[in-house]
């Protein structure tokens, strides 16, 4: 495979995993947030650091990197999740602006704006140690949200005030989205920094957490698998359309206005995908073909 | 007669609304309790503080001899006090079994790890929900649905699977807040029916606000009427429909 297809899986690779914990966050809790790139950005720091100057494993960087983004999630969550709503995103906004502005002045630990480079690359064979880390993720994120911890966050988007009535304690649970949101965001930011093996605070603007939370819009709220499809074709669409990409946020913008107009459950809204499909689409083709055979 | 729920001097004040005033009532285990009163006097204001929504301005609230308005909704909800709400909450977007589910995972021990890994207490508690709610809904037939969308049901079964939902917490005492809203007299019979077929079965006390003077008088065996937050007066069906504040209450006083 040619390096240019397999860097661009890489990519995919690495926002599928941010995208899963937007996906939690958002489709299933029905919390938004605009300040995942954030998170991202404190685990790509962290991996970074850890890695270049103390000489950490890869895998145990990411994992650090992921683990300390969940962490100042929680924190976050803490303080910020009893806000309602909107006051809650705008908190978040300010959250994601922050990191930024706070890795461009401490130049001594981060390079500032100027950036961090010579991170180590990703050991083996890239693609595929990211593949299985994306699939490792991915069943993660699938196993949490068909357990109870799924029905509960579940329950919240539904009607929270039921949920409270049947006993779900919605702050923790709330929090408990947030703080996995976190998790996927830092172990991606990590992967992106050692697959690009620089990074700068710029990378993890306010652009990149809208680019998250519009992919899982598009997907659809409520399906990982939707989730996944999107954050496939948002990267890979741009690339193939390479001489118009400088209007992917124009993009995103007329399909997220057109999805939610038009058609507001995304392409698999509340639905997870599923090979059956294919099976009952075979079928029905059959009696179709075999009806206008009769005729 | 041992009292589950009592409710002493309770007030509610919004600002300078007095929306519940002085309260005080006593629920006996196993009854079936109605609270009625004309629009706006303060019954569901009552259920929200005690399933901790509100927080009381005064007064107590005992759950089996145990204060309960310090507690947050989701703590009453797990010492066993389920309820409906006027307008049906339910998770309209998951289907009908999947909303008992979510009400009788409380009891679920698993942790995130295990849930990661389906190893451990996973599988042995996923299966007991499962089947704790199956035969919950087929109980209460609802088992032949329990794979629609909650939303898509029918005004009725939305009704009845609000009840059934709260049932799977194993709660002891429920409180319906106007189950019998919005159904016509056919499906208020079978409503009827139906909370008198729970209340034996499950053994439940039940506290209700209804308007439908029918379906009280079938099912209560005591009644507090209120209006503009205060009780104006406590009795048997039979008692309070002749008592001539209630009248006032409902139709106006004569100048």
């Amino acid at each position: 495979m040619s390096g240019y297809y397999q860097g661009l899986l890489i990519l995919v690779c690495i926002n599928i995993i941010a995208v899963l914990g937007v996906s939690i966050l958002t489709g299933f809790t029905r919390l938004f947030s605009f300040g995942n790139a954030g998170f991202m950005s404190i685990g790509a720091y962290t991996a970074a650091i850890l890695s270049s100057n103390f000489h950490v494993p890869f895998l145990l960087s990411i994992l650090a990197g992921a683990v300390l983004a969940a962490f100042i999630a929680f924190l976050l969550g803490k303080l910020t999740l009893n806000l309602q709503g909107d006051y809650f995103l705008i908190a978040t906004l300010g959250f994601g602006e922050s990191v930024r502005v706070l890795f461009n002045y401490i130049v001594p630990v981060t390079g500032g704006a100027q950036g961090f480079s010579g991170i180590s690359v990703i050991p083996g064979n890239q693609l595929l140690t990211v593949a299985i880390i994306t699939i490792v993720c991915i069943a993660i994120a699938w196993n949490i949200i068909s357990s109870k911890f799924g029905r509960n966050i579940m329950a919240i988007r539904e009607d929270e005030m039921a949920a409270r009535a049947v006993g779900i304690n919605t702050a923790t649970y709330k929090n408990f989205a947030f703080t996995t949101s976190g998790f996927f965001a830092g172990i991606a930011g990590g992967l992106w920094a050692h697959y690009f093996t620089f990074i700068s605070p710029l990378m993890f603007n306010l652009d990149k957490s809208a680019e998250m939370t519009i992919v899982v819009v598009i997907g659809g709220l409520g399906s990982l698998t939707g989730s996944i499809i999107a954050s496939i074709l948002v990267t890979v669409l741009p690339e193939i359309l390479r001489a118009a990409s400088e209007y992917r946020m124009l993009a995103y913008g007329i399909a997220v206005v057109l999805i939610i107009n038009l058609w507001p459950s995304g392409l698999m809204g509340y639905k997870e995908f599923s090979f059956s499909w294919f099976r009952t689409l075979w079928v029905s083709t059959k009696t179709l073909v075999r009806k206008i055979g009769a005729k | 007669m041992t009292p589950i729920l009592e409710i002493d001097s309770l007030s509610k004040h919004f600002g300078g609304v007095k929306a519940i005033n002085n309260f005080t009532v006593n629920v006996n285990k196993n009854q079936i309790y109605g609270l009625i009163g004309p629009n706006g006097a303060g019954k569901t204001t009552i259920f929200n503080t005690i399933t901790g929504i509100y927080k009381p301005t005064t007064g107590t609230i005992k759950f089996e001899n145990q204060e309960i308005s310090n507690k947050a909704p989701h703590q009453i909800a797990s010492l066993g006090i389920g309820r409906t709400f006027q307008n049906i909450r339910l998770f309209t977007k998951l289907s009908v079994i999947q909303n008992v589910y979510i009400a009788s995972q409380g009891s679920a021990k698993y942790g995130l790890v295990e849930a990661i890994t389906r190893l451990g207490r996973f599988s042995r508690n996923e299966r007991q929900i499962r089947e704790e709610s199956y035969q919950l809904l087929e109980l209460l037939g609802l088992a032949d649905i329990c794979d629609k969308q909650a939303g898509s049901l029918p005004y009725a079964h939305q009704r009845r699977l609000e009840i059934a939902r709260c049932l799977a917490l194993k709660p002891r005492l429920i409180l319906l807040d106007e189950p019998a809203a919005g159904t016509n007299p056919e499906e208020s019979k079978e409503l009827v029916d139906f909370i008198l077929e729970i209340h034996e079965k499950f053994g439940l006390t039940i506290l209700m606000i209804e308007h439908h003077m029918d379906v009280v008088m079938r099912l209560c065996d005591y009644i507090t009427v209120l209006n503009f937050g205060e009780a104006i007066c406590h009795g048997s069906p039979a008692e309070v429909k002749q008592n001539p504040s209630v009248i006032d209450a409902y139709l106006g006083k004569e100048d």
